[in-house]
């Protein structure tokens, strides 16, 4: 509460000026990272362009070589302004022109990974909650369930994820979009697991004995004491999670064989010899984890300040 | 019919041990603690063998534990082959060189706060992408063999180690920098001997996410071309082939490796930062 | 120059804020003469942190003057001539107690046999004899504080500051400790600043008390203090110690402006 009066007295410039201060170094580091990524396009793809030349038999200037290297259809590197064309004319072009959902859009696709991500985070943040409630609340699961949890993260699951399909289409779940749900599940369970546990128990032992002095039932403490002073760690660990389905996702499109999903193009970008679809495709992924982070940070302020909470 | 109903009286057995070992007295000695999940752990085995059993599970799909077992001590030196090629080569190499890099990168940059402050953010960023999307363009550059592989595993560890250690390097409160100023110490010594062992929980954390990174990436990336050899060599192909306890018996080899490999970490986590509170506790 | 080891002259030291400049120091002089025990007591805010943190080269002022053994306060942080109690302990929890006390040692250069000597001295002058293989985390609180002052006496500093160095301990701990550091001090003949909040604490263990007060911080009273050198705790009682804290008590309540 503090926090939310002291924020409407700063002046309208000061928080600007905060603004600048955090954005500036973030904004200088990427600047930089864009400028490396420019050199190492202009070194890698030095080799081809000086043999394409060789073999025209030309001599390039360094203003011409530089020009070469910017904008080969099969560089080792592609360009950054090359990504970038790629990738509009697979997603806004394409909107454009009307076919947003068409097989070659990545609109599409993007969605068909988002899909498969959100049904993955849905599984793996139901099973962590629950998962966290029983440990919480009964010893034997807690001593039972708390080391495998930990060693489920340590386990490379991508070595399942060939089995696990082979698994549910035996079982008969049709569709790629549930295995691969199931890895996103089962990256993004543990975080939340590991949070709310955390959560569950943040209210101190003067906090739970004054609900016992209040002969409080199990429920009302859980749902009046524990379960909000969860959320903090709730929404902490729900941003972790999202990446984490995202990760799942993409890493069970891409040894497969799927056809749709962000994942399955960078694959097919592999088969076909186009890297520029590989980059654009990650250059998408990474686009939408931004999105989805970004997503669960503003739900986390709104519920957080709704509660009381916000920090 | 028996094999089922002997797998579940095996589990309501099992989770009865388990419930009275929690309510016991001993509840919070070593053996307890380490016995109950074990228990734990076997009842699944035996559920999955009596269900595979039972109910006449075709062995393409799903064999039962002991089948795996059989197949995993007949083929052992074709594992042994492949957990040279990916975890050794692969993982192992890619593992040292990236934490390596990335810890030499965070010392780099420590000086700046500026670049620190930009970077931070975009470290955490990064280190939650699905970065082993850039297995195929990294396999095209260094080619089939373990290199490659190496290649991905420095590329996946290096951002979650970098920023782990930058972070690592920020926990020593403005007291503890005030006594080494009053010390009229240099920046290298208050980096040997304030920094860097405060940042030590923080660099291990790094390490340990690192473990499994190494391993995942490793066996993508020769999902992407590899020679005929390798653990992810084996499951692709594996899975082609219908060779499907092969299969499993690789993925045991991989979950046993990546428990161990984690499990040494934290062992010398718990030498290292002995006296952390979260190591103390016992 | 006289005979002064700290001398502060018209000292300045305003921090600029969101709410505009705040005068943590103004107009501040003063002298503190070798082996003297200073005191510097007051509310919050009134400066008595800060004008020790100037002493130690921590904090910059932004007027006046200020010399630690005749030198300006950086080059005396850099020569190494004092050695600071913070308010908690602060103690490495990977190092040993004894390791704890080497530190300053290993950074200062000290070869490895003056080490050992040192670390076997001055836990002897605070009392923790046998601790030394012990880490910090398995020591009371009171016992920490006793280490990092013995972590401050190790490199044997002509000028000891300690900022409300047992402010986090109760009382009874707080007597005993109070007790011996005069000890310490008879013996070891060291110039000490010391931050407190305490009174009693104040008129105990100072040979001089400065009174401070806040909005702008500043020195409202200076006293001598007439108690003899000797002081068993008992002396508390006595009828010079309650009008000498009666004077500190009165210095405080002129000080404070009456918005609190």
């Amino acid at each position: 509460m503090h926090i939310l009066c002291t924020t409407h007295t700063y002046a309208y410039g000061a928080w600007l000026g905060k603004l600048m201060k955090r954005a500036l170094p973030v904004l200088t580091v990427l600047a930089v990272i864009v400028g490396i990524w420019y050199l190492g396009a202009w070194r890698m793809n030095m080799p081809w362009a000086l043999q394409q030349a060789e073999r025209a038999e030309q001599t390039l200037s360094t203003g011409e070589l530089f020009k070469a290297t910017m904008n080969q259809t099969r560089p080792r590197v592609p360009a950054p302004h090359q990504v970038a064309a790629e990738l509009w004319s697979v997603t806004g072009e394409m909107a454009i022109k009307g076919r947003a959902m068409s097989k070659r859009s990545f609109i599409y696709h993007g969605w068909v990974t988002l899909r498969t991500t959100l049904t993955g985070f849905a599984l793996g943040v139901t099973l962590g909650i629950l998962g966290a409630v029983a440990i919480t609340y009964s010893r034997v699961s807690e001593m039972s369930l708390m080391p495998w949890a930990i060693v489920s993260q340590t386990i490379p699951i991508v070595a399942l994820a060939p089995m696990i399909i082979v698994l549910s289409n035996a079982v008969g779940i049709e569709g790629r979009g549930v295995p691969k749900a199931i890895i996103s599940a089962y990256l993004c369970y543990f975080p939340v697991l590991v949070g709310m546990v955390k959560g569950l128990n943040a209210p101190g032992p003067q906090q739970l004995d004054l609900l016992k002095t209040y002969n409080a039932s199990a429920a009302q403490s859980f749902f009046k004491l524990r379960l909000p002073a969860s959320m903090p760690y709730l929404f902490t660990s729900l941003k972790v999670a999202i990446a984490a389905a995202l990760v799942g996702t993409i890493v069970g499109e891409l040894p497969t064989g799927a056809i749709n999903g962000l994942g399955a193009r960078i694959l097919i970008g592999d088969q076909f010899g186009t890297p520029l679809a590989i980059w654009a495709a990650l250059i998408a992924a990474t686009c939408l984890a931004g999105v989805l982070v970004v997503v669960i940070g503003g739900l986390q302020t709104v519920v957080l300040r709704a509660m009381g909470m916000a920090r | 019919m028996s094999w089922i109903v002997g797998a579940l009286l095996f589990w309501a057995v099992a989770w009865a041990v388990n419930v009275a070992l929690a309510r016991s007295p001993w509840h919070g000695s070593r053996a307890v603690r380490v016995a109950v999940p074990l228990i734990f752990g076997l009842t699944l085995l035996v559920l999955w063998q009596g269900l595979v059993r039972g109910l006449e599970v075709n062995p393409v799909i799903l064999p039962a534990p002991t089948d795996i077992a059989a197949t995993f001590a007949n083929s052992t030196d074709v594992l042994w082959v492949d957990f040279v090629q990916t975890v050794l080569k692969g993982a192992l190499s890619g593992y040292a060189m990236g934490c390596g890099a990335a810890f030499l990168t965070a010392l780099a940059i420590d000086r700046s706060a500026f670049l620190t402050a930009g970077l931070l953010p975009i470290g955490n960023f990064v280190a939650a992408l699905p970065i082993v999307g850039i297995a195929p363009i990294l396999v095209s550059w260094f080619g089939f063999d373990w290199h490659s592989k190496a290649a991905v595993v420095v590329v996946m560890v290096f951002f979650p180690v970098l920023v782990n250690v930058v972070q690592g390097l920020r926990e020593a409160d403005a007291m503890q920098k005030d006594l080494m100023r009053t010390y009229a110490a240099s920046y290298w010594q208050t980096l040997v001997k304030l920094r860097l062992p405060a940042a030590m929980p923080f660099v291990f954390n790094g390490l340990k996410i690192a473990t499994t990174l190494a391993l995942i990436g490793a066996i993508v990336a020769e999902y992407f071309g590899s020679p005929i050899k390798g653990m992810g060599f084996r499951i692709s192909t594996g899975v082609g082939r219908l060779a499907i306890d092969l299969v499993w018996a690789e993925i045991a080899v991989a979950a046993l490796v990546g428990t161990a490999f984690y499990g040494i970490v934290a062992m010398i986590e718990k030498l290292v930062t002995f006296w952390h509170p979260s190591q103390r506790v016992g | 120059m006289d005979q002064s080891v700290i001398s502060a002259r018209d000292l300045d030291l305003t921090f600029q804020t969101k709410d505009g400049p705040v005068h943590a120091l103004k107009g501040v002089s003063l002298d503190i003469e070798k082996g003297d025990f200073v005191s510097f007591i007051g509310p919050s805010g009134c400066g008595k942190t800060t004008f020790l943190r100037c002493i130690a080269a921590l904090e910059q002022p932004t007027g006046g003057s200020l010399t630690v053994n005749g030198l300006t306060p950086e080059e005396a942080r850099r020569s190494r001539a004092y050695g600071y109690v913070f308010q908690a302990a602060g103690l490495y929890p990977w190092r040993t107690i004894a390791g704890n006390i080497k530190l300053p040692l290993e950074i200062m250069g000290f070869s490895r046999e003056e080490r050992e000597a040192r670390v076997n001295k001055v836990l002897q002058l605070v009392d923790l004899e046998g601790f030394g293989g012990k880490y910090p985390w398995q020591l009371s609180g009171g016992m920490q504080q006793r280490a990092s002052i013995a972590r401050a006496l190790a490199f044997d500093a002509d000028i000891l500051l300690m900022d409300e160095p047992f402010g986090a301990l109760d009382e009874i701990v707080r007597d005993h400790l109070n007790e011996q550091l005069l000890a310490l001090w008879k013996r070891t003949q060291k110039t000490i600043g010391f931050v407190t909040h305490s009174i009693p604490e104040a008129v105990y263990l100072s040979t001089k008390i400065v009174v401070m007060s806040p909005r702008p911080g500043r020195i409202s009273d200076v006293i001598e203090s007439p108690l003899p050198p000797e002081r068993p705790l008992e002396i508390r009682d006595s009828k010079e110690f309650i009008e000498v804290a009666h004077r500190v008590r009165e210095g405080l309540r002129a000080g404070h402006s009456d918005d609190d």
